[in-house]
């Protein structure tokens, strides 16, 4: 009965998923703008960014301070390996088959490479904890913008013709105007998978041993767990899936700077942004991390671009073009009403929502008749 | 007939604390199926003891030997695969998770399936995790904590979170267990309930026992033998008749 209800909520999934990837294919032929389709890109590596450090800050207790700096490892890779393979002709418009099997050779290797850069920094800042660690993780953030500055390959016209800049023009990837309408369904079929096996990770074996080094790290040991093996190894699965979020980044971006990934970047696309995400989501809840991604990723386009603004008072106004102001109150104010994060550990489910419409009216009227009872009972008093 | 070799043993046991000879020269013997209580006033080491017994702590000196398996050097967990499962003085339980997923994060050594059998929910996952599910209720079910379940480990009352990490500890599968103090903060009929548990953990799994309890009329109650330190000492072993007339032991517990 209970493998029931896990199959038909897999069924349930599996067929949203699958919709949701067939919308995004068709959305050149619905009309979808370039500026939509650009949003969508950045909703999905925002979501796959926050979702993967969720598993490193949330689920397993460790606070790291530099997931972007996996994520510019995979943009760079993504980036520089597609260069590689158009400057040897293995293709040279941006579709194809050909073009299709380098799309999936980047996008892997930008997983592996963040993930082994993830494995050969983690063994040794795994074994800090709380503080240090931050503060080895935001060294790591800083230093891989300056490996990247240094490396000849990395910069101007890139591989060959590189030298070392801060900034790379040249890329294989970097999709521009309807192309990043006609290639919609990848960020999503991206953010749709790594989402998914963030989940089913979190929900198996070690999803539970990592919560329970999260609780209680002696206790934990003490029942057996290898408490650094799997440290590390949700470190390193992160990194995997930053990585994927920079491939993501390298295709709807027609050029890459390294600044863009820095501690000191004014844009959202910074690692305590990320924190900042997870937190407000939920640590332990892949749901709020998506939903604070979507969530602070559209204030900040709106605050940087939308209209509303505008329609607002004077000295609101004033606030608003300081952004991190803005984004600092909307912090403590969420922190002091919902200190756990707006979600907490809970997580959505399709099937327990498809299950409760029916019994909807019924809930409402028990919830009025518990407000209304607890009423009278005060009034009693 | 071979000679029985001791489940657990240590020789010339000890660690120093800086200057502080917290425990020294400890030497035990525990046998399959024995229940041995430590007991000593308080600071005497008996939770040092069970630190260096369990890998937390490094020895200075002397060495632990699981079924005649030296287990110096190693790392905590790898104590537990050896077979020394402990529960703790102050509760440590994973206080976010659920009961029954506290006791299924002991079964994770034994878990086989790896990280691709997880994400792509191969049949070797579902079959674990159904097992793994069967074998904790039926360990909460020793404990009366199978309707419990559901609940959060940290939502339990204390006497019952107490049993839960005997529980826990029992789902590694190990050959000796260590309990801390486990009747610390219980109520009388909560003990006789515990004492009712750990009978029926020495009959199903057989296990050894080594117990520290300050409650004297339990230990004197149920253990075999008994072994007293203090300041790190042993100042006496022996049957409990022997030692509840130990003038040593009185002297230690009661002073001149
Ligand atoms: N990590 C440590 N560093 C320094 N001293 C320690 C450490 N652990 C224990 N000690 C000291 O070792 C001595 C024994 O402590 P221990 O906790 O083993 O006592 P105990 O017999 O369990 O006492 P209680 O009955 O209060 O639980 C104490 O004096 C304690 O301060
Ligand atoms: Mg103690």
């Amino acid at each position: 009965m209970k493998k029931q209800n896990y199959l038909s909520g897999y069924v349930i999934n599996f067929i949203a998923c699958a919709a949701l990837i067939v919308f995004s294919a068709v959305a050149g032929t619905l009309g979808f703008s370039v500026k939509l389709s650009t949003i969508i890109w950045q909703c999905c590596y925002f979501i796959i960014l926050a979702c993967s450090l969720n598993l490193v800050l949330g689920f397993l207790g460790q606070l790291s301070l530099g997931h972007c700096g996996f994520m510019a490892i995979g943009a760079y890779a993504s980036a520089l390996i597609s260069l590689a393979f158009q400057r040897a002709g293995f293709y040279t418009e941006k579709s194809g088959p050909q073009f299709m099997l380098v799309l999936i050779i980047c996008v892997i290797a930008a997983g592996l490479l963040a993930a082994l850069v993830g494995l050969i920094v983690g063994i040794p800042a795994l074994r800090l904890k709380g503080d240090y660690l931050a503060i080895i993780t935001l060294g790591f953030g800083m230093i891989i913008v300056n490996v990247i500055n240094n490396l000849p390959f990395c910069g101007m016209d890139g591989l060959s013709q590189g030298s070392a800049s801060s900034a790379l023009y040249q890329t294989g990837l970097g999709f521009i105007l309807n192309q990043l309408t006609d290639y919609l369904w990848l960020p999503v079929t991206l953010m749709v998978l790594c989402v998914a096996a963030m989940f089913l990770f979190i929900r198996s074996k070690y999803g539970r041993a990592i919560r329970a080094i999260r609780d209680n790290e002696i206790a934990a040991s003490a029942s057996g767990l290898n408490v650094s093996y799997y440290k590390v190894l949700t470190f390193v699965f992160g990194a995997f899936f930053a990585g994927i979020a920079g491939a993501i980044f390298a295709c709807c971006n027609s050029s890459l700077t390294t600044g863009s990934f820095s501690f000191t970047s004014s844009s959202i696309l910074n690692s305590t942004f990320i924190v900042v995400m997870v937190v407000v989501g939920g640590m332990g809840s892949l749901t709020g991390s998506a939903v604070a991604a979507v969530g602070m990723f559209m204030l900040n386009y709106t605050i940087k671009n939308g209209k509303w603004v505008e329609s607002l008072p004077e000295f609101l106004q004033m606030v608003f073009s300081y952004p991190m102001l803005v984004y600092s109150i909307a912090l403590i104010i969420v922190i002091i009403f919902r200190p756990k994060g707006i979600f907490g550990t809970y997580e959505f489910s399709l099937r327990r929502f498809f299950v409760s419409i029916p019994k909807l009216p019924q809930m409402i009227k028990n919830r009025a008749a518990a407000k209304k009872e607890k009423a009278e009972v005060a009034e009693n008093e | 007939m071979s000679e029985r070799i001791p489940v657990l043993k240590t020789e010339h046991l000890g660690i120093t604390f800086g200057g502080l000879r917290a425990v020294s020269d400890f030497n035990i013997e525990i046998y399959e199926g024995e229940l041995i209580g430590l007991i000593g006033p308080n600071g005497a080491g008996k939770t040092t003891v069970f630190n260096l017994l369990t890998g937390v702590y490094q020895p200075t000196e002397g060495s632990v030997y699981l079924c005649g398996e030296k287990l110096n050097g190693r790392k905590i967990h790898q104590f537990v695969d050896a077979g020394i499962a402990r529960t703790f003085q102050n509760i440590r339980l994973f206080s976010q998770m659920t009961v029954a997923e506290n006791v299924k994060v002991a079964f994770s050594k034994d878990i086989k399936y790896g990280m691709l059998s997880s994400i792509f929910r191969s049949p070797a996952y579902w079959k674990t995790e159904r097992e793994i599910e069967e074998k904790a209720m039926n360990l909460l079910s020793i404990f009366k904590l199978e309707g419990k379940a559901g609940y959060l480990a940290s939502a339990l009352p204390y006497g019952e979170q107490r049993k839960l990490e005997i529980a826990r500890a029992l789902a590694t599968n190990m050959k000796v267990l260590l309990l801390d103090e486990p009747a610390a903060g219980m109520n009388p009929t909560e003990t006789a309930e515990l004492l009712e548990c750990i009978n029926i953990i020495r009959e199903r799994f057989g296990v050894a026992i080594l117990l520290i309890e300050h409650d004297m009329s339990l230990v004197m109650n149920i253990c075999e033998r008994i072994q007293v330190i203090n300041f790190g000492q042993t100042i006496a072993r022996g049957l409990p008749e022997e030692i509840a007339s130990n003038p040593e032991v009185i002297e230690a517990y009661l002073g001149k």
